[in-house]
């Protein structure tokens, strides 16, 4: 193949990328996109590796080919896989009537070295945190999780009523999601950041700010495979500099960057006389100096954005719900409970890099953006939000899909005995206890009947029943949680266990036969 | 007609019906009911036992003089199951799919225009439908499943006969419907003992919560005076019998292969009662429902067709 033709095959291949990405969170309509997640992610670069490091197998195994490619023909990856990469492409693409013009600039080799050096110091410290707040790939989930999908939704709920009024019910009217200002924060933060970076300097968020892109800078500087000059047939027209997003061609002394390079190849289609190459030859040392980093203002700037409206993930109250008689004791809540195949607390937040998946994904809505549940670093991690919804008994969908193995893949099973929590009654908060009703909605939901009702004696002398709570087979599901209707603290809610426990089986007895079963009509 | 004639040729019908299935007979045959029916509504109440949950809906029809009694040309018709959990059809959290979708094949071939099936429910709604195996058989029959997971779907309504309950929040597609057609199934049920016609009614309703927050049964009562279903269709094929309405395992059900069908829904809540092992009486919301003079729970007053397939 004609080596100008590289553009166009890149192009594809990112588009693949970034489209069957975005299908895996906007996938709204639950229309099995998911299904394909592991494939989709395979390559992704840092949810790979925690995955890898969780549990080293050829299916964790994707970061590694990312390495050996990055070893032998550069930054690929950052063109194609990355489908970050190719967001800012096509923000400057579309922004931009007239294609961009750049020029050559001098690597921030202070600011991206120090800005790797940190985030693996910190990770190695034991907080994911800067990971989380720079991986290409989660910023992206995080983007699309809180901003693109809530878009769609909106639109999807505008336009079916449109349809319905025509007798068609093809679309259907979606629930929002619970509002995480912060996580909407940080995606809009950096969203604003990395489209400004683009329509101004082309890929300078991959080549200063992303741990992701340094690192395979780092590696690239070996690839035998590289763009080369023809340095006697060139006629210095510039043109390959001025098409090179990462601003990395240096036309006038023949030299190509190779750490900064992102193998977008623009600059092969560009060369009128494709004196510009793929080449091998034996690496040589490379160049590349230190430099004052002037634009530390970046980093400062994003950083600001994730202090904007600083207030906790708003806990739905039924809607239309007034909270008469309001409930006076509050529940005491030891810890979150985080998702079932997440092992501990310790593991899921060591592993997670918020990228929002599994919030994106769950069916029920119950996985929502953590704010500091989880302490200062596990910010926008997900936990179950059992305020507003509960864990589907039989569901295992967040465990399928993570990328990041902080949500180890459970069977429906193994998921029916993983305590994640374990529920409380506070039996002065009771409709039954204050009213002399009955309710029962907690063990309504209760998939176990770890919440059952028990007789319940009362000076009115009525038939009623109230709660009790056999926490031995609880799952910590927040079935009874999510339907207690007392406000504004819960009769019952759910605990989150820091190290996750197994749940015993309920025990089922043979059913006694119905009195009448003789008898055909017992009227 | 007299009553034993009767009775002896709604069972004959009720075979003809069955053997006409079991070897595959015209598809429509209940669009010319087996069974000759006597003057107008005869019954108040018709019980049915021994068939599949489908073949007992058309022998019980016929009882009725076939879905025409209920159904005229261009309706848009309204069914309403219980589609509350994310369980199959054995474990008897959900009305019975195959009972179902025979109804809504009733509907139009009835002349239905259109037949709308949903339930506001309290598992995740789509693995409902799905699991429930309801969606299937309503759509492979033309029937068209509607969600009832948004509030936009509602609109709020008074409850002029409401004691607790004064206003509710009401599935649009059953206030714009023709036809309503209660599908309930019969289960144990944690707070309201039994759940059937009337607790059925609370997936009509967005906010709920306020039923339990406010004397359930009481609200259960009231919303039963709101819109009374043309038919109740009481589906007592699978029936939990304990850890209701939500259930473990199979283990809490027993097949009963009963349906109940009334007009008058306390009626068919006193007779699932009676299904279930208890007394209606001691179910609240059907002595407070009786007491509002909603529907007539004395079952012994009542004229009963109680028809034995198989």
């Amino acid at each position: 193949m004609r080596q100008r033709n590289l553009k166009t095959l890149r192009v594809a291949a990112a588009l693949v990328f970034l489209v069957s990405t975005s299908l895996l969170f906007l996938d709204f309509r639950e229309a099995g996109a998911i299904k394909l997640a592991d494939a989709v992610l395979y390559l992704q670069f840092v949810p790979s590796l925690f995955s890898f490091l969780e549990q080293a197998t050829l299916a964790t195994g994707g970061f590694l080919a990312v390495l050996l490619v990055t070893i032998l023909f550069g930054r690929i990856y950052c063109s194609t896989v990355c489908p970050f990469g190719t967001l800012q492409d096509a923000i400057s693409r579309a922004a931009s009537l007239k294609r961009r013009r750049f020029a050559f600039t001098k690597p921030h080799n202070v600011l991206r070295y120090s800005v790797l050096a940190v985030t693996l110091l910190v990770f190695l410290g034991g907080s994911g945190l800067l990971v989380n707040l720079l991986d290409p790939f989660s910023n992206l989930g995080r983007i699309l999780s809180n901003l693109a999908r809530p878009a769609l939704i909106a639109a999807n709920n505008a336009v079916a009523p449109i349809f319905e009024a025509f007798g068609s019910h093809a679309l259907y009217r979606v629930q929002w999601p619970v509002i995480a200002p912060v996580s909407i924060g940080a995606a809009i933060a950096m969203l604003l950041l990395v489209a400004w970076l683009s329509l101004r300097h082309g890929r300078l968020y991959c080549n200063t700010i992303c741990p992701v892109g340094t690192l395979l800078g780092l590696i690239s500087n070996l690839s035998p495979v590289r763009i080369r000059f023809d340095a006697d047939t060139c006629r210095e027209c510039g043109r390959c500099e001025r098409v090179c997003k990462a601003s990395c061609i240096d036309f006038k002394r023949k030299k190509v960057d190779v750490s900064r390079c992102v193998a977008c190849y623009n600059c092969l289609s560009a060369c009128p006389d494709s004196i510009l190459h793929l080449r091998t030859t034996l690496p040589k040392g490379r160049a590349g100096k230190a430099d004052s980093g002037r634009r530390k203002f970046i980093i400062t700037l994003a950083t600001g954005g994730l202090g904007l409206a600083v207030t906790n993930a708003k806990a739905a109250l039924p809607p239309g719900f007034v909270p008469s008689r309001p409930t006076t004791i509050p529940e005491n809540r030891t810890s979150p409970a985080s998702p079932p195949g997440s092992v501990s607390i310790d593991h899921f937040t060591a592993k997670c890099t918020a990228c929002h998946l599994c919030v994106s994904a769950c069916p029920s809505r119950v996985l929502v953006p953590s704010l500091f549940d989880y302490g200062p670093s596990g910010i926008m991690q997900p936990k179950m939000g059992f305020a507003s919804a509960h864990c589907n008994f039989d569901c295992t969908v967040c465990s399928q899909i993570c990328p990041s193995g902080a949500i180890l893949p459970l069977t429906k099973k193994q998921k029916h005995r993983t305590q994640i929590g374990k529920a409380h009654f506070i039996k002065k908060n009771c409709v039954v206890y204050t009213d002399n009703t009955n309710c029962g909605a907690c063990s309504e939901h209760c998939p176990t009947k770890a919440v059952r009702m028990v007789p319940y004696e009362n000076t009115k002398g009525r038939k009623l029943v109230i709660p009790e709570v056999n926490q031995n087979i609880c799952v910590g599901c927040g079935g009874c949680e999510h339907a207690c209707p007392t406000r504004p603290y819960r009769a019952i809610y759910v605990d989150g266990n820091p190290v996750h426990k197994r749940a015993e089986k309920p025990v089922i007895k043979k059913l006694e036969p119905a009195p009448h079963m003789e008898e055909d009509f017992p009227f | 007609m007299d009553r034993r004639n009767f009775l002896k040729q709604t069972i004959r019908g009720g075979i003809v019906a069955g053997s006409t299935l079991a070897f595959g007979g015209v598809r429509a045959f209940w669009s010319t009911p087996a069974i000759a029916a006597g003057p107008e509504n005869p019954w108040d109440l018709v019980a049915i036992r021994g068939g599949e949950p489908d073949e007992m809906f058309d022998s019980a029809i016929s009882a009725y003089n076939g879905m025409k009694s209920f159904v005229s040309r261009g309706d848009r018709v309204i069914v309403k199951p219980n589609i509350g959990w994310d369980v199959s059809p054995e474990r008897g959290g959900n009305t019975n799919p195959k009972l179902v979708g025979r109804i809504v094949e009733h509907c139009f071939d009835a002349g239905a225009a259109e037949v709308i099936v949903f339930d506001h429910s309290c598992d995740n709604w789509r693995q409902c439908y799905l699991n429930s195996g309801i969606e299937n058989a309503v759509e492979a029959v033309g029937g068209k499943m509607v969600s009832a997971d948004s509030e936009g779907y509602y609109r709020e309504v008074s409850i002029p006969e409401g004691r607790r309950l004064k206003t509710a929040q009401v599935h649009k597609a059953l206030l714009d419907a023709d036809v309503f057609f209660n599908v309930p199934v019969l289960k144990d049920h944690s707070s309201s003992l039994i759940t059937a016609s009337m607790k059925n009614l609370m997936g009509v309703v967005w906010d709920r919560w306020y039923f339990h927050r406010n004397d359930l049964h009481q609200c259960i009562a009231d919303m039963a005076s709101f819109r009374r279903p043309d038919l109740t269709i009481l589906d007592a094929y699978h029936v939990m019998m304990r850890n209701g309405p939500r259930g473990v395992s199979v283990e809490d059900v027993v097949q009963m292969k009963a349906q109940v069908l009334s007009t008058d829904f306390v009626a068919a809540d006193a007779a699932g009662a009676r299904l279930y092992g208890v007394d209606p009486a001691e179910v609240r919301h059907i002595k407070l429902a009786s007491q509002m003079q909603l529907g007539r729970m004395d079952l012994k007053n009542l004229s009963i067709n109680r028809i034995k397939l198989g």
